[in-house]
């Protein structure tokens, strides 16, 4: 048998991935222009500032971009401080031991739980046993306990990449734990915090299966924190689903699209500019 | 001659790594101590010894004590945080936070409670110029610390420790980065701030000790040779290991 | 002067408490999901939940057989589509082309992952299933176009996680293995991927739990007819799809049975997490 030259071996694998790369690239792509080309046009100051008539087939979406504002910053609002806290214990209060493997462990179970038994968890506990009933409330704490691992880990990073000689110096200058923490530590750490942050607001963005259970899915423009609403994601999928209108369902989708773009977006110009300064 | 620190048998480890043995010193008050010997002899671990500042190191033990003015600073009541105000330090790197040169200066000040405008601005002023720093700065205290060049910013390092009005000043090869003008600039400094403050320098340039150091100890293999006036270690140490290292045989 | 002390163990107990709230979330899931199953599994019994075949809530039916095999079918097929098209791509992105294309490349790719899952399945009904229809015959929504779908989703996930893995390979080992002669391709095949593999497969790995968690792209494109899929242009439904389309108007025992399929769920995850993190730590013991 003769033997395949290993140029040719490696000009055959070279070719391959080039493909396999650009086979990715087009269908990541051609799922964005699909929609943006269909939902484009339908947006309209009127589409984004208005109320939905008819169960959304008429009308805006003004509620549902409230909506999906609201419940991300409720989620960062409450997951922020748990998420550095975990971060900052992990990082500068302990030593790795069998403590802080177990708390890691049940971070990493945490984050691979499927969102669709975050959203069960937060009808039985929030929504049914809190009483607090399908609402803005309910969501916001059920996408914070999804998102808190993303949190805790980004910041555990940016905290660990601070440098251990700006610490050193901080307490030869007679500065406390904490003090160099509040001082020096995490306001190094602030560009790699954000991006966890930006980057939790995303998912909670395009998250459609925690939300329905515990959110709900009212139309009405939400009066207090009580109220339940539904996002663009859930708006989204129950147009598409039940076929109620299409036109409307793309020109949900574009601002949704473009929502989460432009605040991954965000984050990865944070990260990005936070990784050249630390190199 | 008073001492500042006293040091009876003491002993350092890292893991189960010893790192100085049975050290016997005393360090006078307001001269400038030097500290020689090659690598991995334990004079960064020394240095770190007298702020404590190895507590912050995992797996670091210690045995023997360390006694400043008489009282033991490792015993049960004493605060570490208070220690680190009367013994000030500066790093082999010069390491400005990045924050503005002003607020690199009163970082110390801020943390033992002053706070009022004028008493800061005049720490400034004081603290840099003691460090022969104010001229260069003095238009542009609000830029960041990190956009003075290496030897600025070792003399801002100073600066800072100086703001702290610390009883002692501990050095870990100040000048190991700088160019000959800004070590100059340093050792001036030195020699001047000896006056007010006792100064214990570890140094790996051992003309530098004897240029500025009024005694001189000489570590190797984490334990101390041998510690007299410079004058006697330079001239005619009483150890043989000694003499080889100052004329540079081995090291 | 000893005030900042207090201040400092305040500090102290307070993070530490913090620091077990991802814990105590996870337990405190686990907890109410296990509770609310548990009365169906204790009266029907687990062997008989997931053995038995029919699913008819009406009749107090409740076997989840079929969409167990429709879940490992479909995240089967994601992984056959995502794992070498996504491991190439990051091969590619990391060893074959200037640095300049991958820092431009790979943020594209990251950036895409954050397109909502609700979207993937749009597209899977518009684009996707009209396509198998007319080409490949069957109903179009199916196992087929789900696996299709799912493996579009975590290709920015194992991307990358991958390119991460394989810059973090030293340089000297590419620099050692040319200096022997070996061509690119055959230092990235003999050395490059050995030593990111542990990297690689928790990326994988994380895929995976994604591809097996995946609700509602799922729901859209899998058809949802409850049976064991003979070919793959079968219509399935998965465990997830089951939950969130019966939650809505289920009582009783039924919804007893959907938190049962939770918990069936959740261990599954549970023991991809566990494997991961067996496969991280025997790497690092090896190093």
């Amino acid at each position: 048998m003769m033997r395949i030259p290993a140029k040719v071996n490696q000009a055959a694998a070279a070719t391959v991935m080039a493909l396999a790369t650009l086979l990715t690239l087009a269908v990541l792509i051609f799922i964005v222009v699909f929609i943006l080309e269909k939902g484009l046009p339908i947006l309209s100051r009127t589409f984004l500032f208005s109320v939905p008539r008819d169960m959304g087939k008429a009308g805006g979406i003004f509620p549902t971009i409230l909506a999906t504002i609201i419940l991300p910053l409720l989620a960062i609002a409450l997951a922020l401080p748990l998420g550095v806290g975990t971060a900052i214990y992990l990082t500068e209060y302990t030593r790795e031991s069998r403590l802080t493997r177990i708390i890691r462990f049940g971070n990493d179970c945490l984050a691979g739980i499927p969102s669709i038994i975050f959203g069960l968890f937060g009808f039985l506990f929030f929504v049914t046993l809190l009483e607090m009933g399908w609402s803005l409330l309910s969501g916001g704490l059920t996408l914070a306990l999804m998102i808190l691992p993303t949190i805790i880990r980004t910041s555990e990073e940016a905290i660990k990449s601070v440098p251990t000689s700006y610490r050193e110096v901080s307490f030869s200058l007679g500065a406390t734990r904490w003090r160099t923490i509040q001082r020096v530590v995490l306001p190094n750490a602030l560009p790699g915090i954000l991006t966890g942050v930006m980057l939790g607001i995303g998912r909670s963005i395009g998250e459609t299966a925690a939300l329905i259970f515990t959110a709900g899915s009212s139309l009405r423009l939400p009066q207090s924190l009580f109220d339940s609403s539904r996002t663009m994601s859930v708006h989204f999928y129950i147009l598409a689903r039940e076929g109620l209108s299409t036109e409307n369902a793309y020109g949900t989708a574009a601002v949704l699209i473009l929502s989460v773009l432009s605040v991954n977006a965000v984050a990865y110009y944070l990260m990005h500019r936070y990784m050249k300064k630390n190199a | 001659m008073k001492a500042k620190f006293t040091l009876s048998r003491f002993s350092a480890y890292y893991g189960s790594h010893r790192a100085l043995q049975q050290i016997d010193l005393l360090i006078p008050t307001r001269r400038i101590l030097g500290i020689i010997g090659p690598a991995g002899s334990g004079k960064t671990t020394f240095l770190r010894s007298l702020n404590r500042l190895n507590d912050l190191t995992a797996g670091f033990r210690r045995q023997g004590e360390v006694r400043l003015d008489g009282e033991d600073i490792y015993g049960a009541e004493f605060d570490p945080i208070a220690l680190r105000r009367r013994v000030g330090m500066l790093f082999a790197l010069p390491i400005a936070l990045p924050m503005s040169i002003y607020e690199n200066v009163v970082y110390g000040p801020r943390m033992q409670g002053i706070n009022t405008r004028s008493q800061l601005d005049q720490l400034v002023e004081s603290s840099l110029r003691a460090a022969f720093l104010w001229d260069e700065v003095k238009d542009r205290l609000k830029s960041s610390g990190l956009r003075l060049s290496g030897g600025q910013q070792q003399r801002l390092c100073l600066a800072r420790v100086l703001a702290l009005n610390p009883e002692v000043i501990l050095l870990d090869e100040p000048t190991s980065g700088l160019d000959p003008i800004s070590t100059a600039k340093i050792e001036d400094a030195l020699t001047m701030l000896k006056e007010q403050y006792t100064i214990v320098l570890v140094t790996n340039n051992t003309m530098q000790a004897g240029r500025v150091a009024d005694a001189t100890a000489f570590f190797f293999m984490g334990e101390l040779i041998e510690h007299d006036e410079t004058k006697k270690i330079f001239t005619n140490p009483a150890q043989q290991r000694t003499l080889e290292y100052v004329t540079g045989r081995f090291g | 002067m000893k005030s900042h002390n207090l201040r400092e163990k305040g500090v102290q107990y307070l993070l530490t408490a913090l620091a077990f709230s991802a814990l105590f979330g996870l337990l405190l899931i686990a907890l109410f999901i296990l509770k609310e199953g548990l009365p169906f599994l204790t009266q029907v019994g687990l062997k008989d939940f997931i053995f038995a075949h029919d699913w008819e809530p009406q009749s107090g039916k409740f076997g989840i057989y079929p969409m167990i095999i429709a879940s490992l079918w479909v995240t089967f097929g994601a992984m056959l589509i995502g794992a070498p098209l996504g491991i190439a791509c990051a091969v590619f992105l990391t060893e074959f082309v200037p640095r300049p294309v991958m820092h431009t490349i790979k943020p594209m790719i990251e950036l895409l992952a954050g397109i909502p899952s609700v979207i993937y399945g749009f597209i899977g009904v518009i684009v996707l299933a009209p396509l198998i229809r007319t080409h490949l015959g069957g109903p179009g929504l199916s196992l087929l176009a789900a696996s299709i779908i799912l493996g579009i989703m975590i290709l920015p996930t194992i991307i990358s996680i991958s390119t991460d893995a394989i810059n973090a390979v030293p340089n000297s080992y590419r620099e050692g293995s040319r200096a022997l002669g070996a061509t690119r391709w055959q230092t990235v095949y003999m050395v490059v991927l050995k030593a990111a593999r542990s990297g690689i497969i928790s990326g994988v790995i994380l895929g995976m739990g994604r591809a097996i968690g995946e609700t509602m792209a799922v729901i859209m494109v899998a058809g949802n007819a409850v049976k064991v899929p003979g070919t793959a242009l079968d219509s399935v439904r998965t465990l997830t799809a089951n939950i969130a389309l019966e939650m809505g108007y289920a009582v009783g025992l039924h919804r007893s049975a959907l938190f049962a399929t939770g918990v069936v769920l959740f261990i599954f995850i549970m023991l991809l997490n566990t494997l991961a993190s067996a496969f991280v730590k025997q790497e690092i013991r090896r190093r």
